[in-house]
């Protein structure tokens, strides 16, 4: 109340844009959360009070400025207005991601000290429970959904729900204490602490003040004019820094409307229904999408398949031109236009992208094909990368230079360098304060003039002014003949072969380059079904020979493709393998964000990868797995290991 | 016999009551095949209740006619305190008893949805043409019947497949389909027939726990039928152990695991 009056020009925390909203956008949709098979939904105001209630009840059980909260659980409302709950008492929301196992959980809860808990469900609960005893400071956990936790030892233990209810009862002893927390906020404050998944060693808290957040927000609301009347879905971990700026920062200075799916399985068809109009999603997700319509395509009528072929191919023709504002000839648009009618719209609807104004995917690098699919169905998917560290943005694609291989220009705001080993240096306002309780990394990463080191190798194209990420800096390291190894890059162009989950190429040191391969089991497996190829489990999938032939070829068109690349030609693979098992998280062999942890995995298979090198033609194996209740269990298996063809490398062709 | 006096407070802090059903004296034959002889057990309010025993023993039997399915010769059933006049299996659901399957049953073309919403049936008293043209009570008495079911499938995380067809759904998925048509009756008395048979261990652990959480939750009864002797000793409170139709052990887990007879019956002795 007392802010008010000075609260237009003092949009310094999320709680005072909170209370801004709650004024300005008072009866716009905030949030809504589809429960019982029903969409619900809470306006600004309606966002407001119970964030309100919420803070209160916090106040009630002693929260103090300083604080941290874990918050675990998959996307709801009631889970991101306890983060700015906690923000409103002046304590720092920490997220997990929550399928963490209780190992790496307690890591987290016992370097943050986190005083409250805030859990999604039992499953969370009962892992924090689990990992208590090394959590001297952990004095109260909330939990969302009641279900089997009735007979829990309450003492400790509060339903969200009593929390809220107990902190309207007792909102005339707390509304002032909470007026002045909230005016006690000041911009450098820490807004949130995000920890990053770690593709080395442990992870790290990062700091990111309100004013990394809010400029961040505000910048990219401005850059893409994002407005109130947006929707978007709030499907990705609530730990990762994107949903972070998405559904929270975005959301709450734009004021637009953040949607929660009912369950995550059922995300594709909340998708649908909702139609988001800005939406974000790693390649994944698109990778999934256009597998799951290649494969129902195969199943489709003669006709219908012909006519999606025709369609599609005309759409990846003249499709991106129509979308940048090129020109394009008269037939060509009246054909793309039939295509709409056709084939596209109804596709975009089916998917939930009918109403998608801009689209990001960043994170991993995407196929060229699957970004020119969806390019061509006329919808606007761009790149950007970015970091936790940088409050996400550091390079992002303007709407009309759109291309597969480059990252974009330098976000507004955000200085970029590349130093002479060729990593990519950054500066912004979104750059975060510190690694929480470990000043040497923060030390080691951001120097004193505020330049932070991406750890990632890459070069801005002259001529455009855009940034191409090539690999990870540490990653890209020489072979035995001195010649360059990027395994990322080689990674990556085999990844975009639907069939190809995963793969980690060795070869630093080393004669040659070989590889480990994960099939999709999707892709694969509906393959198989087609060619009347029995199997019974993934393992005797991977290890089917007409399999190991189908990779082989894959492998060998991306070593063509190596071969024309002069910097990059003794990366071509000459042995690889089909791993037995999916390359998984609980494992330790990716990050919960999925990336590949490439020391881990070299040790953990050492002997596959000596077998790469020796000449074997298979070998034994035992590997440890961790299922997802926390028991390990062994898996046996022989591998194959089979020998790819090798392309000369030519001189690179003069014309482009 | 009878007295519903008796509440007893298990290990992990549920309530179990009085008797809810008796079952006393119960014979049944096919022409000249006895297949239970002469069994008495009863079931509690709020326990787990399993009936085990190896093949042939009159399990599944057993639980025909307690759904009304069989009417056995000799012997009576008491449920809620009254002794039960023969009964149709519809009568019977709508006394509150509701039942799972050994083979699943439903219907295969119908949504996930529709067949969970038939679970509802004898809970609703507007007409066929009421219903036919939407009208009047009818469209309140859906809404209300909507919301239960939707619980239920919240309950058993199944909306992922609320509209798919039944059909294209795996045999795992089939099964708490089945288990959600009868919990959406709202049963007083839940009858499982082999709810874990032919799953795998985590579809098995799945089940085991909604077994658990419906009991927990909605203060079910529940008598189950299983054969995974692991899932019978860890999920139930009591257990009736038959063998050749007739009842060989009656207790606890750890009574029946150290019963002599039992361990005849399932290790195998000659039979004299």
């Amino acid at each position: 109340m007392a802010r008010d009056a000075g609260a237009a020009d003092a949009l310094i925390s999320i709680p005072a844009l909170l209370a801004r909203n709650a004024r300005q956008y008072a009866t716009r949709t905030a949030y809504r959360e589809k429960e019982f098979g029903i969409w619900q939904s809470w306006t600004w105001l309606e966002a407001s009070e119970e964030i309100r209630a919420l803070a209160m009840g916090f106040l009630a059980l002693g929260m103090e400025r300083g604080d941290h909260v874990a918050i675990i659980g998959r996307n709801r409302p009631a889970l991101y207005w306890s983060m700015v709950a906690a923000q409103s008492v002046g304590a720092i929301p920490v997220p997990l991601y929550q399928d963490a196992v209780a190992e790496e959980m307690a890591y987290v809860l016992e370097h943050c000290g986190a005083r409250y808990v805030v859990a999604g469900d039992q499953e969370q609960v009962d892992k924090v429970l689990e990992v208590q005893d090394r959590l001297p400071n952990l004095e109260h956990m909330m939990y969302l959904d009641p279900r089997g936790l009735r007979k829990y030892d309450h003492t400790r233990l509060h339903a969200l729900k009593d929390v809220a209810a107990e902190g309207r009862v007792a909102h005339e002893r707390f509304e002032k204490i909470l007026a002045e927390r909230i005016a006690a906020i000041g911009y450098d404050d820490t807004c949130v602490m995000l920890y990053t998944s770690g593709t080395t060693g442990r992870p790290k808290g990062v700091v990111l003040s309100n004013r990394n957040i809010i400029e961040s927000s505000r910048a990219s609301c401005e850059f893409d004019k994002l407005t109130c009347e947006e929707e978007v879905l709030a499907y990705l971990p609530m730990a990762w820094v994107g949903d972070f700026i998405f559904s929270v920062g975005q959301a709450y200075w734009a004021g637009f409307c953040v949607n929660c799916p009912e369950s995550p399985e059922t995300m594709m068809n909340d998708l649908k229904e909702i139609g988001p109009t800005y939406f974000f999603a790693p390649p994944r997700v698109f990778e999934t999408m256009l597998t799951n319509v290649m494969i129902r395509m195969e199943d489709a009528a003669r006709l219908k398949k012909r006519l999606f072929d025709y369609f599609m191919d005309h759409a990846r023709k003249v499709g991106p031109a129509i979308l940048d504002g090129r020109p394009v000839g008269g037939w060509d648009r009246l054909k793309y236009w039939l295509g709409e009618f056709l084939i596209y719209g109804p596709l975009k609807n089916n998917l939930g992208l009918s109403r998608i104004r801009v689209a990001y995917t960043a994170g991993e690098a995407i196929g060229p094909e699957i970004f020119q699919f969806f390019r061509g169905l006329g919808i606007n998917l761009k790149q950007l990368y970015g970091q936790t560290e940088a409050s996400v943005f550091i390079t992002v694609q303007p709407d009309s230079e759109v291309r597969a291989d480059t990252v974009g220009v330098p976000a507004p705001g955000v200085e970029i360098r590349i130093d002479e080993k060729g990593e990519v240096y950054y500066r912004s306002p979104g750059v975060f304060v510190e690694y929480y309780k470990n000043p040497e990394s923060t030390a080691k990463t951001k120097d004193a003039e505020g330049w932070v080191a991406t750890g990632d190798a890459g070069f801005i194209e002259p001529e455009t002014g855009h940034l191409r990420i090539i690999d990870r800096a540490k990653d890209v390291g020489r072979m035995a003949d001195g010649s360059l190894f990027a395994p990322k890059y080689v990674e990556n162009k085999l990844k975009f072969y639907p069939n190809i989950l995963e793969a980690v190429v060795f070869g630093a040191g080393r004669d040659y380059c070989t590889a480990f391969i994960n099939i999709d089991l999707t892709a694969v497996g509906n393959w198989a079904e087609r060619n009347n190829i029995a199997y019974a489990s993934y393992q005797e999938l991977a290890q089917h020979p007409k399999v190991y032939e189908m990779i082989r070829e894959h492998v060998e068109e991306v070593n063509r493709s190596l071969a024309q690349d002069e910097m990059l030609s003794g990366c071509q693979i000459h042995r690889f393998l089909v791993l037995h098992k999916e390359l998984d998280a609980d494992d330790g062999e990716l990050t919960r964000t999925r990336k590949v942890r490439r020391g881990v995995i070299a040790e953990k298979y050492a002997d596959l990868v000596e077998a790469l090198y020796s000449g074997a033609e298979s070998v034994y194996t035992e590997t440890e797995v961790t299922y997802e209740d926390g028991r390990k269990g062994v898996i046996k298996a022989t591998v194959k290991i089979m020998d790819a063809p090798v392309v000369e490398p030519r001189p690179k062709m003069a014309a482009e | 016999m009878l007295d519903s006096s008796e509440v007893t407070v298990t290990a992990d802090g549920r309530r179990i009551g009085g008797v809810l059903m008796d079952i006393r004296n119960i014979t049944l034959r096919f022409g000249g095949v006895v297949a239970i002889r002469d069994t008495s057990f009863d079931i509690r309010e709020g326990e787990i209740r399993a009936i085990i025993g190896p093949n042939g023993a009159g399990k599944s039997s057993m639980l025909n006619v307690i759904s009304g399915f069989y009417h056995p010769q000799e012997g009576e059933i008491w449920f809620r305190g009254e002794k039960r006049p023969p009964m149709k299996p519809y009568q019977v659901a709508r006394q509150g008893i509701a039942r799972t399957f050994q083979n699943i049953a439903l219907f295969e073309g119908m949504s996930v949805l529709d067949n969970i919403m038939t679970g509802r049936l004898t809970h609703m008293k507007t007409g066929l043409a009421a219903q036919a043209i939407w009208w009047g009570r009818a469209e309140a008495e859906e809404v209300a019947n909507r919301e239960v079911v939707e619980r239920v499938i919240d309950f058993l995380e199944i909306q992922h497949i609320r509209k798919t067809p039944v059909g294209r759904l795996p045999y795992g998925l089939k099964k708490r389909v089945e288990l959600a048509r009868a919990l959406a009756a709202e049963p007083k008395l839940l009858l499982l027939d082999e709810p874990m048979a032919g799953m795998n261990v985590e579809e098995k652990e799945d089940m085991s726990r909604f077994i658990l959480d419906v009991n927990d939750e909605f203060g079910t009864t529940i008598a189950l039928i299983e054969h995974d002797m692991g899932v019978v000793m860890d999920l139930s409170d009591r257990v009736v152990v038959m063998d050749y139709g007739k009842k060989i052990g009656d207790g606890t887990p750890d009574e029946v695991r150290n019963n002599q007879d039992v361990i005849d019956a399932y290790l195998g002795v000659a039979h004299d």
